[in-house]
């Protein structure tokens, strides 16, 4: 293939530091993840108890799927972080191939490597080269690592390869993506909303109990990684399905470059309205324009997490009642819905990370407008700075705020259902969902000031989420301090349900949003635009 | 006359590149005046300072009798600007862009948007990813020519266009003469020579040239060819001539046009059978400010080309 080589060099030496942090990133986690849980868990005793604990808990299982084997450091460390590890593998992996593909294309950077001698799948199998080398070089550091911390070494390669192999497989869905669309955006949200499925799937299934249905995991790529039971059988073989699927997908995207034209996408572009509606004549009105896509899509996809949630949750409280030998722990810890509520507030706290994703998407706009030479037209019409940043942060914080709601109301509709107190739970969980608004608008307001005060570094607002999400879900397992986990502002938000409100901690974060967001507008006011 | 457009020892810095180096520009209220530099000279950070999004480091400037920087909102309410390189957003038609900058304008004239589409052979209907360079430029130009603004701030605005809807683009701009002031950025020496009342030929960040047409035609040579009846005599010597070429009875030479009389009295003194003059275009004007930065050879062949 002509010029492949060339243009997998120009990738890494573009991505040199951002396949740096990566890999270092996912690494450092899972090994200091599995040196935590080494300590934390160091006698059989204490893990056997986890096991019994983490096994028959639906909420466990919904959101980091079965602990086959607690009796190594490597198996709990497998159930603990396999799920969201092998996630934030898929979700470089598919920035990775759009960003070189897709991305490429309609900055119009493509059409000049086209033109030079380059083979018309070259720039595609580029991209791909890319991903794989990537996750392949994290699976592989994962399963050494973990066999110099003194695990066994077949459970680490088999637990290092299934990471990758979900980099892979989502290497693969990426490829076909950027065939579909013509935008980056859209090859983007194509992809992730698979990746999304791929972890609801697998939630469903995995909790379903023995009853239900179980084989919705056998559905999912990160179901596979937990069927490859690393530490728990090594079962290498599930390994052949994300590789078969690979290939697949691999087939039908190097079929769809064959079939298109370069800037073209697959799904058909129509021709629209001569004439602008009449909402679209205001920066508030062109924000809209831009942004209800984005804000329609996360409504619905976080309320539907919301009801996968919410359905379990009745299942935690069931099977709580069915082991009399825990009774008394749980009277002691205050009832089996007191339990319930445990695993609700835990489940709407992920939520609520996830809207702080729509609201940097949201807040980013504004970069993007700019750097693509959008915002420079506008900005020379009457329309002030501060309205055109007003239009799109009203849609990052409003946003928020409908986002979360439609996810308890989710939860609260499902759970509601099956308890039979449907509009008692709506308003539980609707008002809990609320209650983590604040924290989210602090990261808003990162997003702003990071944009007006140091544009170039805008993008450092998604580190900023995965140090939260970090600290919320690993702090406590990494022993960190509490002044560290006292750096994410999701914190200091209360457990709801279950918790006492009080207003003070969430007065205290919507002033510091408050004085970010005007840190942003008064540093945009006085910078150079473009 | 009062002045649309006033700036003066403008400087803009970034990083260590000086983009702006003590820029001078006076557009006078109704003309159209050309605004001329190679790539990279500042016509566009020019515009951006003007436009209030730059801040320039030095220098003043005023436009429409306000500043820039600070009275962005309602100076934008009286102009309209079309960007050198228009990007459009991938799912808003050509027609709702048009629109949506209207209005943000506050208001479009209908009969001319409707017109202009026409004259530009533009489908409003498409989507912004679909369209082409030069109908992106159209898009941003009809928005523009159909707002009821004192003043056109124009980038190089017809680089993408071909020559039919550069003519298209010329006799529009004409319609507005007089009703409109026009600030039009551009490397098409054609285009402004076409247009323009008014030239300011910037070069590094700075104003090297002002002045209309007739004015910097002063500063060049006008070049001759003649049939002589007899021998060439006393051009050699002359001052302000230049690559002499005489072949027989046949002569060629260029003169500076301060000295064409002295030159022609020398030729008639020979007498002439025919004579072929040609007035300076813009395109020697032009090559002789930037003339140091082309190798010799390529600047005689540019000029008598």
């Amino acid at each position: 293939m002509t010029g492949l080589g060339s243009l997998v060099r120009l990738a890494l030496r573009r991505d040199r530091l951002l396949l740096a942090v990566w890999t270092l990133g996912l690494v450092g986690i899972t090994l200091s993840t599995a040196s935590t849980v080494g300590e934390l868990y160091g006698s059989p005793e204490s893990r056997q108890q986890l096991g019994a604990t983490a096994g028959s808990n639906p909420a466990f299982l919904a959101m980091l799927g079965p602990l086959y084997d607690a009796s190594t450091t490597g198996g709990v460390l497998a159930w603990r972080w396999g799920v969201f590890g092998a996630l934030l593998v898929g979700l470089m992996c598919l920035f990775l191939v759009t960003r070189h593909t897709r991305a490429e294309e309609e900055s119009g950077r493509l059409e000049l490597i086209g033109s030079a001698v380059v083979s018309r799948h070259a720039p595609l199998a580029a991209a791909v080269v890319v991903a794989l080398l990537a996750s392949t070089v994290i699976g592989l550091l994962v399963a050494l690592g973990l066999t110099g911390l003194g695990e066994s070494a077949s459970g680490s390669f088999a637990l290092g390869l299934a990471f990758a192999s979900v980099g892979w497989v989502f290497t693969g869905v990426g490829a076909v993506s950027a065939q579909l669309s013509e935008s980056a955006r859209t090859a983007n949200s194509i992809s992730g909303a698979v990746l999304g499925a791929a972890y609801l799937l697998r939630a469903v299934g995995d909790a379903a109990g023995d009853e239900g249905p179980t084989w919705l995991t056998w559905l999912s790529p990160l179901g596979w990684l937990e069927l490859t039971r690393a530490f728990a059988g090594d079962r290498y073989w599930v390994l052949l399905l994300p590789v078969a699927l690979f290939a697949v997908l691999i087939a039908v995207a190097s079929t769809l470059v064959t079939k298109r034209d370069l800037g073209g996408g697959l799904l058909p572009t129509r021709l629209g309205p001569a004439r602008a509606p009449g909402s679209l004549g205001s920066a508030f009105g062109l924000a809209w324009r831009l942004q209800r896509g984005m804000l329609i899509g996360w409504t619905l996809s976080l309320f539907v997490l919301g009801a996968v949630y919410g359905s379990v949750a009745r299942g935690v409280e069931q099977m709580l009642e069915a082991n009399p030998a825990l009774q008394k722990i749980i009277a002691q810890l205050g009832g089996a819905g007191a339990i319930v509520d445990v695993y609700l507030a835990s489940i709407i706290g992920i939520i609520a990370l996830f809207s702080a994703i729509y609201v940097v998407q949201s807040t980013l706009r504004l970069r993007t407008e700019e750097t693509e030479f959008r915002a420079e037209p506008v900005l020379a019409t009457p329309v002030s700075r501060f309205a055109w940043v007003g239009g799109h942060l009203l849609f990052a914080t409003v946003g928020t705020a409908v986002v979360l709601a439609a996810a308890g109301l989710g939860a609260g509709l499902v759970h509601g259902a099956r308890v039979g107190d449907v509009g008692g739970q709506v308003v539980r969980l609707v008002g809990a969902a609320l209650t983590h608004v604040p924290a989210v608008w602090v990261v808003a307001g990162l997003a702003l000031a990071l944009f007006a005060l140091a544009p170039k570094l805008a993008s450092a607002s998604w580190a900023v989420i995965v140090v939260f999400l970090v600290l919320g879900q690993l702090g406590p397992l990494l022993q960190l301090d509490q002044w560290a986990m006292d750096l994410s502002p999701f914190t200091h938000i209360p457990k709801v349900p279950g918790a006492d409100v009080t207003a003070t901690p969430l007065l205290w974060l919507t002033l510091v949003a408050a004085a970010l967001v005007a840190v942003g507008f008064v540093g945009f006011r006085r910078r150079d635009v473009g | 006359m009062t002045a649309a457009i006033s700036v003066s020892g403008l400087v803009k810095t970034f990083g260590p590149t000086r983009a702006l180096d003590g820029l001078d520009l006076t557009v006078r209220e109704g003309e159209v005046h050309g605004f001329l530099g190679p790539n990279g000279s500042g016509k566009s950070t020019t515009i951006r300072v003007l436009l209030g999004l730059l801040r320039a480091d030095a220098g003043s400037a005023s436009l429409l009798g306000g500043d820039p920087w600070r009275d962005t909102a309602e100076l934008h309410r009286r102009l309209a600007y079309v960007p050198g390189d228009v990007s459009l957003w991938p799912n808003l038609t050509g027609g709702e862009v048009i629109d949506l900058l209207g209005r943000l304008r506050g208001g479009l004239n209908e009969k001319r948007r409707a017109e202009l589409l026409e004259r530009f052979e533009l489908d409003p209907r498409k989507k912004g990813r679909a369209y082409s360079k030069g109908n992106r430029q159209k898009v941003a130009l009809v928005a523009a020519l159909a707002s009821d603004v004192e003043l056109l701030i124009l980038d190089e605005p017809t680089s993408g266009l071909d020559p039919l809807m550069e003519a298209v683009f010329q006799e529009a701009v004409n319609e507005l003469r007089g009703e409109r002031t026009v600030l039009l950025s551009s490397h098409i020496l054609a285009e402004v020579e076409a247009l323009c009342d008014r030239v300011s030929i910037i070069r590094n960040g700075r104003t090297v040239e002002t002045g209309t047409l007739a004015d910097l035609r002063h500063l060049t040579r006008t070049s001759v060819s003649a049939e002589l009846v007899g021998e060439p005599s006393g051009l050699a010597g002359l001052t302000g001539v230049h690559d002499l070429v005489v072949e027989g009875n046949r002569v060629r030479f260029e003169v500076d046009t301060d000295h064409l009389d002295a030159a022609l009295r020398a030729l008639v003194a020979s007498g002439v059978r025919t004579l072929t003059s040609q007035p300076p275009t813009l395109e020697e004007l032009f090559l002789r400010h930037y003339e140091d930065e082309l190798p010799a050879g390529q600047a005689e062949g540019a000029m008598s080309s």
